[in-house]
């Protein structure tokens, strides 16, 4: 069984970016770009499942502009098998990406594809069950645990209220949680290993996919700032401020 | 123009969050209409019918819809989108898992995670963990939009005279089915609808020492949350967890204690009115976003500030 994971390139989640003052996006220039962390997480755990023998082999698939292929190097350096590299425009919506997703599902026929729950640029969520319901296949969303068992698969699934464990009839689509797994880090070995794994490039056109954008981004603005605050001296001085002041406790 | 709401319940009753996915609609504009999808679940549509302006009730009551399975409840929202605008449900761990389905199905682009409402098809919503707020217009003749209910102040749950109409559409797609649940009981009021919150980070150290926060929480009638560092280390479970990837919250009074004050647990919090820091660092980045910061020992402050607050 092979397993499928798309992986996302995005700002590293340790750099902290700006607003371009012209208000048409976020300042990406010389920015460190990394997998996205979720995708990590997916990576870690189809690699895990081939580890385990319950997959032959882990295709990690990106979409997106040349640039993305340093990403799926990484993945094959974390142990994925072989890429593919969706070449398109910057910026795709996830329902064409899920698109390209399902096209890419018809012609790998994985038992399971594995997704982040979350891109932490675009903060969408929308990637994974677009793609689960454009393939007509079940979902365990927000995963912190995954085990195959035959022809079907318990998820456990972070809910707000808790947990919840669903079952799903394979093929099944997951996306992980940050709980998921810890995923490990590339050794210069395997780095230098990655170099001659095989990374095919195909395209929206040759994948027969519309891709042409339904949404427009008409600004992109800083958030109110909030007002510098004070320190307090002490515990009291603190239950004074907000009885007080702020008047949000006390008075009962 | 008119919007399809879906409604967020435990079968039992309506999850406060939906009362702010209806006041978005509202903000849209328009008539709108509720979808309570469940079993048993009648209940919950009587409760929703009263709600402020709202038109028909729209009432799925089987057993396939029971614990809200992304295959099911994806399809059927889907196949009730003829007529409206809009379909509207909010950006919970159950609207972010059908409600993706249903834009694809309906060949829509859905707009996530929105605060605000420009007009009917240009919405607001944060990007990059909150450090930026995007304008999004979308072309889609059906939008699919997930609300984030600190974004919108509920809507009144009371004054409407809405009808409840049965819908007949079966949708048990037979991929999914559910086993169980671990959902956590506690007498404290629920994290995103809490007037009060204190979350402990890293700096609390133990599971154990929790206990010197639900003291201070159980005075000030607060919900107890957790910064990621905190839930990774197992003191407390996943579903305390606020920031970019946990539970967005906005109280009144948000304590942080032990807690650095990292950008994606800013994310959850930073909409807060009164934001309290409590943090032995003095150079502690929570303390740029803090109203009042007190540069303390928390193992110091906690029992001060519980016996204070007597
Ligand atoms: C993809 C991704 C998603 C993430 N999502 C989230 C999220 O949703 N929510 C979230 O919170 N984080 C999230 N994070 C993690 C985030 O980056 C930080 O690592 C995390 O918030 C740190 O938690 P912390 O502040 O409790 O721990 P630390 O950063 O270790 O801070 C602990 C603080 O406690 C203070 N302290 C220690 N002892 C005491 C004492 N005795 N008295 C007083 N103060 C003390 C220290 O001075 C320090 O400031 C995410 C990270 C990534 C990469
Ligand atoms: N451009 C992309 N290429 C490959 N996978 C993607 C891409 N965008 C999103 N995904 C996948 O979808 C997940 C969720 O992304 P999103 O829906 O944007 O929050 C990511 O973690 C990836 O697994």
């Amino acid at each position: 069984m092979k397993v499928l994971v798309p992986v996302k390139r995005v700002v590293d989640a340790n750099v902290k970016v700006r607003v371009k003052p012209d208000g048409t996006g976020i300042d990406l220039a010389n920015v460190k770009m990394a997998v996205n962390p979720f995708c990590e997480i997916a990576i870690e755990e189809a690699v895990r499942l081939r580890e385990a023998e319950v997959a032959s082999e882990v295709v990690a698939v990106a979409v997106g502009e040349s640039n993305c292929q340093e990403q799926l190097r990484t993945c094959l350096a974390l142990g994925a098998d072989r890429a593919i590299l969706v070449e398109t425009a910057p910026d795709l919506e996830p329902l064409a990406i899920a698109k390209l997703l399902k096209a890419i599902y018809d012609q790998e026929q994985p038992g399971i594809v594995i997704l982040g729950k979350q891109s932490i640029d675009g903060d969408n969520s929308q990637t994974g069950p677009m793609f689960a319901a454009l393939a007509g296949l079940p979902q365990g969303t927000f995963a912190s645990n995954l085990a195959v068992d035959g022809d079907t698969a318990e998820v456990v699934r972070e809910v707000d209220g808790g947990l919840q464990t669903v079952s799903l009839k394979m093929p099944i689509v997951v996306t992980t949680d940050l709980r998921l797994n810890e995923p490990r880090y590339a050794s210069l070995p395997n780095i230098m290993k990655a170099k001659r794994k095989p990374l095919d490039v195909t395209t929206p056109e040759a994948l027969g996919v519309d891709v042409g954008r339904r949404t427009e981004v008409v600004d992109v603005a800083p958030p109110p700032e909030r007002q510098a605050g004070i320190k307090v001296e002490n515990v009291d001085q603190l239950v004074d401020k907000l009885t007080n002041e702020a008047k949000v406790i006390g008075q009962a | 123009m008119a919007t399809l709401v879906v409604a967020e319940h435990d079968n039992a009753a309506l999850r406060p969050v939906t009362l702010n996915v209806v006041a978005a609609a509202q903000a849209i504009g328009g008539e709108f209409d509720i979808l309570v999808a469940g079993s048993g679940c009648a209940p919950v549509a009587d409760e929703a019918a009263v709600i402020d302006g709202v038109g028909k009730v729209l009432l799925a009551d089987a057993p396939a819809y029971e614990h809200a399975l992304a295959e099911n409840v994806g399809a059927l929202v889907a196949g009730l989108a003829d007529g409206y605008d809009h379909v509207l449900a909010a950006h919970t761990t159950t609207g972010k898992n059908f409600l993706p389905r249903t834009a694809a199905l309906l060949d829509s682009q859905m707009v996530s995670d929105i605060i605000g409402v420009e007009s009917p098809d240009t919405f607001l919503r944060p990007i990059y963990a909150g450090i930026a707020i995007a304008t999004v217009k979308t072309s889609d003749a059906k939008k699919v939009v997930s609300v984030r209910g600190t974004g919108f102040d509920a809507a009144p749950a009371d004054g409407g005279s809405g009808t409840v109409h049965a819908v007949d559409a079966r949708h048990d797609a037979g991929l999914s089915e559910f086993v169980g649940e671990e959902i956590a009981k506690s007498e404290r009021p629920e994290l995103t609808s809490a007037s009060i919150v204190i979350s402990g980070g890293r700096g609390m150290q133990s599971g154990d020492n929790f206990s010197l926060l639900e003291g201070i929480a159980d005075k000030l009638g607060a919900a107890i949350g957790a910064s990621r560092a905190a839930v990774d280390a197992g003191f407390v479970p996943n579903d305390m967890q606020v920031g970019q990837t946990g539970k967005i919250v906005a109280p009144e009074l948000y304590i942080a204690v032990g807690i650095s004050g990292a950008i994606q647990h800013l994310a959850g919090m930073k909409d807060s009115k009164v934001i309290v820091a409590i943090n032995k660092d003095e150079d502690a980045p929570i303390f740029q976003i803090a109203d009042y910061g007190l540069v303390a020992d928390l193992f110091e402050a906690l029992p001060e500030l519980e016996s204070a607050l007597d």
